[in-house]
């Protein structure tokens, strides 16, 4: 069996949607017939197995396995719903000195072993915790949003991981509302990859779906139904494994006002 | 533009007022130079080439330029007659 890939999601900012994204990421990926294991590397603000639905079954965390009291499988959940999915928690009571990069280091070693994608989710941030999320990391994906705040942080991330020669990292972007960037009160794609000088590998529309699976630990990308942010997620999780899927179109839709503003103006 | 198009011209969207803001954010955070260091490094240039040719201080422009993921100080120095150097 070939050696397990490491990625590591991370972004600067917080609140961009890291988390949902990791958990929508491995269970694609276990959909797709990998076997995935997801790590939660915030220490302290454990929030991934909530996410992924897997919060009444921890027992044992990721500290406990890098401080030796249990061994790393007993710390990996499996998710009974899905065939080759499981999560390593975060410590709650810890923080992120508890961990160190060459403890991710050596965790994810021995991980490599036993699964194809390893997918760390990182803490915002740019101390510690990201640099034990990014340590072990083979790719490294930034989320942002099309807003100010969000892409200068990423922009701040994509320079720390070609410091640390992890790069060049690939850009997700979350919560693009098409009908705001159609009536050009949203930075767009082109502005945000013009700006960050970075390949995209996922574009993730906003969509109150994302809450409602939130809410029911059920990762969006399961549903089968026609929603395009999940079906988004999917590519993301196709292009991750290699495979070269468009991106989905986006254009709002086409209203009288929205043809007449781009007739006008020029726009399209 | 017609006068018809004028007529649907609204203030400059917020998506291009973003874009704008963001570039001038990054140009400087990509340098780590303040635009407070900017304005010293502006005078100290000003007074390195005054001490040698006579230049307009008021229309030196000094920026951050950015191409993909490098900056680049630029400094534009209009020249006007040269000084004669009294030797």
């Amino acid at each position: 069996m070939s050696e397990g890939t490491v990625i590591t999601i991370t972004s600067g900012k917080g609140g961009v949607g890291k988390t949902t994204i990791t958990a929508n990421l491995a269970t694609a990926l276990a959909m797709r017939g990998h076997n995935v294991v997801a790590i939660d590397a915030d220490i302290g603000l454990r929030n991934l197995d909530v996410v992924m639905g897997l919060e009444n079954r921890i027992v044992y965390d990721l500290v406990d396995v890098i401080e030796g009291r249990c061994r790393l499988r007993q710390a990996m959940i499996k998710d009974k719903r899905l065939e080759g999915l499981s999560l390593i928690p975060a410590a709650q009571t810890r923080d992120k000195m508890a961990v160190s990069p060459n403890d991710m280091r050596l965790v994810c070693e021995q991980l490599r072993e036993e699964v194809d994608y390893i997918i760390i989710d990182s803490p915002a941030g740019i101390e510690r915790g990201f640099q034990n999320a990014v340590a072990p990391a083979d790719h490294v994906l930034v989320v942002t949003n099309p807003e100010i705040s969000a892409v200068r942080d990423a922009d701040r991330i994509i320079g720390m991981i070609e410091a640390e020669e992890k790069g060049p990292g690939r850009l997700i972007v979350n919560r693009i509302k098409p009908d705001m960037v159609a009536r050009g009160d949203m930075l767009s794609i082109e502005d945000i990859v013009e700006i960050l000088a970075i390949d995209v590998i996922g574009i993730i529309p906003d969509d109150e779906e994302i809450l409602v699976s939130t809410n029911k630990g059920d990762p969006l990308v399961r549903g089968e139904d026609q929603n395009r942010t999940g079906a988004a997620l999917r590519n993301l999780a196709a292009r991750v494994a290699g495979e070269e899927v468009p991106f989905l179109d986006l254009k709002a839709k086409d209203t009288m006002l929205s043809r007449l503003r781009s007739w006008v103006g020029g726009r399209s | 533009m017609s006068w018809f198009s004028d007529l649907f011209k609204k203030e400059e969207q917020s998506g291009s007022i973003a874009k704008t803001r963001l570039q001038m954010v990054l140009s400087h955070d990509r340098g780590d130079i303040s635009p407070g260091m900017m304005a010293v490094i502006r005078d100290d240039i000003i007074a390195v080439i005054a001490h040698h040719l006579q230049i307009d201080p008021e229309s030196v422009v000094v920026n951050l330029d950015q191409d993909e993921r490098e900056s680049r100080l630029v400094a534009q120095v209009p020249l006007q007659q040269a000084k004669k150097r009294e030797l």
